[in-house]
């Protein structure tokens, strides 16, 4: 029986121990009319051996690509140490740090985690972790219209933030009432303008969303923002990535007094692609916001014999406490996934995650240049981009992205899917993991597919 | 120590990062850090030490035994882990077409269609991402229904007082009122404090079954009607779903709308506190609000049913669909363990519980609920103890720390004095069990000779008992 360590004997023991003639008895509570006959529609058990074959096997099917998608999800070099640790029964098959005394690796891997957020992002106070960015961006929403007076219940979004965070966040606010407020962007420079602001001043909002890079990519003037959400008592609620922080100001410096909560998704840190989870979402603020953040804290503390020591606490914000009258209802963190982030910063350093930034931001400036040299391909914006960039093709961005991908080239996302005035625009992203060939690569076949010309077979004559 | 003060100016994990690469000279000044962020300047062989040497400061399931009641700390397969780690899956994008992940999108299918069968369902997303975030997308989906129908005037969740606290927090997220209901002295729903809540105010009842005092429901046939015919809707939280695997189902018990745990249920790890995967499962009339993405199969090939296929969905859970890393290994578990192996999952979950809880009652124990059989789980209750030398239940949890097994559950549910739930789940073997047994003889003969010898445990932990009340006071959120 795999997993179960019973013998015949061991059975037989313990219920005569219970009392009880067989297992079936045991579940004689239950009233009879429920009880289900089998399950067919589950397949029979299989060996490790066989299952190790066919999960290969169905690996084996989706195969390598050379990726240039980026669109909140990055690849980047993981170092090998990362996930060896990680993976480490100890961290792996622990619990939620509750029983302190027995947790107190946990829960020093969480304190310098908060440690590094808060570093990275220039603000006071970091929880252990949230789902993920955009359920991070909805926590964000809630706290700032719980944190501001007179219950404003109205957040204004940029419409440069990743729409499936816009999507997310939507989905968890609407049923306590509160309005999410599209905000245009300028179309030539691919960013929010401050004075395109002004129309949304007459009426009150709990707080203004401000992403950094964007969307597309492109940086935004964050210290205007910043300054423009507090000058019209807002709170202002950055989205970055946190990777970008090596090189990026930090969001507790934007504007003259720093933005009041920052969120974003953790997965540049040392979190594999993995088709999309998990990775982790991040949580910081300023210090006076501390009671109102969702999620597990963990502070420093002593034992009774003096000795530094780490527990879970500020727990009357959580729903085990506090019940209908929590923070929120989450009663998780991606523990693992900060726990790769936290090993992954501290292998990288600050210069090498400034290189890391450095490098990505060259490579995608080199294949800008080498894809917008291509006729009919131009860039699609004007203002300065930081790993990620967006252009326009003359032609059909599916069908150009399917004959990439022919070719093993994931060519970028299509915009236009999101945002139907952008239906001819391509954003792609080249990080460290790029060589010099696997970005002329893709411009050869981009060039190549839209001057209409076939692939030479394999083994044509080359003169 | 912590990693910064390791840290040495200077001092680097040389080759894993590019040497130096060209400045940013086109990006705005203003734009730019000035002072590089303060993170651990270390050597690889540094962090690795660190981090492994913190490892073991903590116990787990692969270290120890772990009856966190409500937990389910089972063991979690290798293979589950190792496969899950294959590098096609690690490396394919999110947004990457489905034409260039038809392998991992079968196994996807493959689960979604088990966990249907499993629960008796008619449709299952697997978008969310915890527990909690499932109890959300449910509670969401009745929400959905009810306006659907102009069924506006349901403002209120019914949940009873035995319930976690997820339950009534995920009611306030989704704009509901609480209406709080009591437990009888046999641990059932008090039906009569049912009947006399329910209502045209009622959208839904939220039912842990096994309940968290670790019986069954006796009279879920009736709760059920009760609600229904009150127009109301009934919600499953599988939090204890490990004790009944395919022996009943949810859906046959008549329940609208479900999550399930597949870090308790399907042995997928709990990673100190995530991530986990709450798929939700719900009756024929609520399927179309299943939050998105979820796989669908056409004539072979596999794909996202995404906003366009489902127009009345209560939407996006996160980015990009779930923890899908924790779906593989759910996946790969309940491929190995098959159709025979779920049920066997429950036998002996469940066998485990009653002899742990004979034995206990045969060594003195006080349970809560004597008369009862034990689902997977059970409580003890020390008010007795507590009563006569002063030893709490949470004194009695440190001092197991001391004698090599993670303390239980303590101080939930709420309802009953000085309790530990006990769940010791199906891959324990019996003498395990024992020894665990005597360990708590052993504690118990300790408070009532040298009670202060219990109250000051742990004594032999990496750490003495912590100050929690200092923790809270003079907050220390971060190294300065």
């Amino acid at each position: 029986m795999p997993f179960i360590p019973h013998t015949e004997s061991d059975v037989a023991g313990m219920l005569a121990s219970i009392g009880a003639a067989d297992i079936e008895a045991l579940f004689d509570e239950i009233p009879a009319g429920l009880r289900c006959a089998g399950l067919p529609g589950i397949p029979e058990g299989l060996s490790e051996m066989a299952v190790t074959r066919l999960t290969q096997e169905r690996a084996s099917q989706d195969g390598f690509y050379l990726n240039f998608i980026g669109a909140g999800a990055y690849e980047h070099h993981i170092p090998s140490a990362v996930w060896q640790i990680v993976g480490r029964g100890e961290y792996y098959s622990a619990y939620t740090p509750y029983q302190a005394e027995a947790s107190q690796g946990t829960l020093q891997l969480i304190y310098e985690y908060q440690t590094m957020m808060t570093r990275l992002t220039g603000l006071d106070v970091s929880n252990a972790s949230l789902y993920d960015g955009a359920t991070a961006l909805g926590e964000a929403v809630l706290m700032a219209v719980r944190a501001g007076k007179g219950d404003v219940r109205r957040v204004l979004v940029p419409a440069t933030v990743h729409p499936r965070y816009r999507a997310v966040a939507q989905a968890m606010v609407k049923n306590q009432g509160v309005e999410l407020v599209t905000l245009p962007y300028c179309t030539e420079c691919g960013h929010t303008l401050v004075e395109a602001l002004e129309a949304y001043a007459g009426q009150p909002a709990a707080a203004l969303v401000i992403p950094q890079p964007n969307f597309f990519g492109v940086l935004e003037p964050v210290d205007a923002l910043t300054d423009w959400a507090h000058a019209h008592n807002m709170l202002a609620i950055a989205v970055v990535n946190p990777m970008s922080l090596a090189l990026l100001k930090a969001p507790g410096n934007w504007g003259g007094k720093g933005v009041d909560i920052c969120v974003g998704d953790g997965q540049p840190l040392g979190i594999p692609l993995s088709s999309g989870g998990p990775y982790f979402g991040f949580m910081t603020c300023k210090q006076a916001l501390v009671r109102q953040m969702p999620g597990r804290i963990v502070g420093a503390t002593v034992d009774k014999d003096g000795k530094r020591g780490y527990v879970l606490t500020l727990q009357a914000r959580e729903q085990h406490i506090r019940r209908a009258k929590a923070t929120s209802n989450i009663c998780s963190n991606q523990g693992l996934m900060m726990a790769a982030a936290v090993i992954h910063a501290a292998l990288m350093g600050p210069e090498g995650l400034k290189n890391v930034c450095l490098a990505s931001h060259a490579n995608t400036r080199v294949l800008l240049d080498k894809l917008t040299a291509i006729p009919k391909v131009k860039a699609a914006f004007t203002g300065a981009c930081f790993h990620e960039a967006a252009i326009r093709v003359e032609d059909n961005v599916d069908e150009v992205l399917r004959a990439l991908r022919a070719q093993g080239i994931l060519g970028g996302y299509a915009v236009g899917r999101d945002y139907p005035e952008l239906a001819d625009t391509i954003l792609f992203c080249a990080t460290e993991t790029k060589t010099g060939s696997d970005m002329d690569q893709y411009a050869q076949q981009l060039e190549r597919i839209l001057s209409r010309r076939r692939e030479a077979p394999p083994c044509a004559y080359k003169s | 120590m912590l990693i910064y003060e390791h840290s040495r100016p200077g001092r680097r994990a040389g080759g894993q990062t590019p040497v130096s690469a060209p400045l940013a000279d086109d990006l705005p000044a203003e734009l730019l850090r000035v002072e590089p962020p303060r993170l651990p300047e270390v050597s690889e062989l540094d962090v690795v030490r660190h981090y492994t040497s913190l490892s073991q400061k903590n116990f787990s399931i692969d270290t120890h035994f772990y009856p966190l009641g409500s937990c389910t700390m089972k063991y979690n397969p290798r293979a589950c882990h190792s496969l899950a780690m294959l590098p096609q899956f690690l490396a394919r994008h999110p947004l990457a077409d489905a034409d260039t992940g038809q392998g991992f999108l079968n196994n996807m299918f493959e689960l979604q269609q088990m966990l249907k069968e499993v629960t008796g369902m008619a449709a299952v997303s697997m978008a969310p991402m915890a527990g909690a975030h499932g109890e959300f997308a449910g509670v969401a989906m009745i929400r959905a229904y009810h306006d659907s129908r102009n069924d506006s005037e349901r403002s209120e969740i019914i949940v009873p007082d035995a319930a976690h606290g997820t339950n009534p927090a995920t009611a306030t997220m989704c704009g509901y009122t609480v209406r709080e209901i009591p437990t009888d002295r046999d641990g059932n729903v008090d039906l009569e404090a049912l009947k006399a809540v329910v209502g045209p105010k009622t959208a839904g009842l939220m039912l842990t079954n096994p309940s968290t005092l670790g019986v069954f429901e006796k009279t879920i046939v009736e709760i059920q009607k009760i609600v229904h015919e009150a127009g109301g809707l009934t919600y499953y939280d599988g939090a204890n779903l490990n004790a009944i695997l395919g022996r009943v189902r949810p859906g046959d018990m008549g329940f609208d709308v479900i999550h399930m745990n597949l870090h308790k249920t399907f042995s997928t790890p709990h990673g100190g506190g995530g991530p986990g995967a709450g798929p939700v499962g719900v009756s024929e009339r609520l399927s179309p609000f299943l939050p998105i993405p979820y796989v669908v199969e056409d004539k072979g090939f596999y794909r996202w049913a995404e906003e366009a296929d489902c127009p009345h969905s209560i939407g996006r859970m996160s980015a990009f669909g779930g923890n899908m890393g924790v779906l593989l290994r759910a996946w790969i578990y309940a491929r190995l363990i098959g159709r025979d192996g779920m049920r066997r999952v429950s036998d002996y979950a469940t066998l485990n519980a009653n002899y742990l809880a004979a034995e206990l009652k045969k060594a003195g124990f006080d349970l809560a609920f004597p008369e009862r059989r034990a689902s997977h789980e059970f409580i003890v209750t020390l008010k007795k103890l507590k009563d006569s030398t002063g030893v709490s239940a949470m004194d009695f949890a440190k001092r197991l720390l001391d004698y090599g097994f993670h303390a239980p559950t303590t101080y939930f549910p709420m309802l009953v004095p000085e309790c530990l739930l006990i769940e010791p789940t199906e891959t324990e073997s019996r003498e395990t069990l024992d020894a665990f047994v005597a360990a708590m003889v052993k504690v118990r003969d300790e408070a009532e000779v040298e009670p202060d010898l219990v109250k000051g445990a742990p004594h032999t932990l990496p750490a003495k008992r912590l100050d929690d009340v200092k923790a809270a006071r003079e907050l220390d959120l971060a190294w300065k």
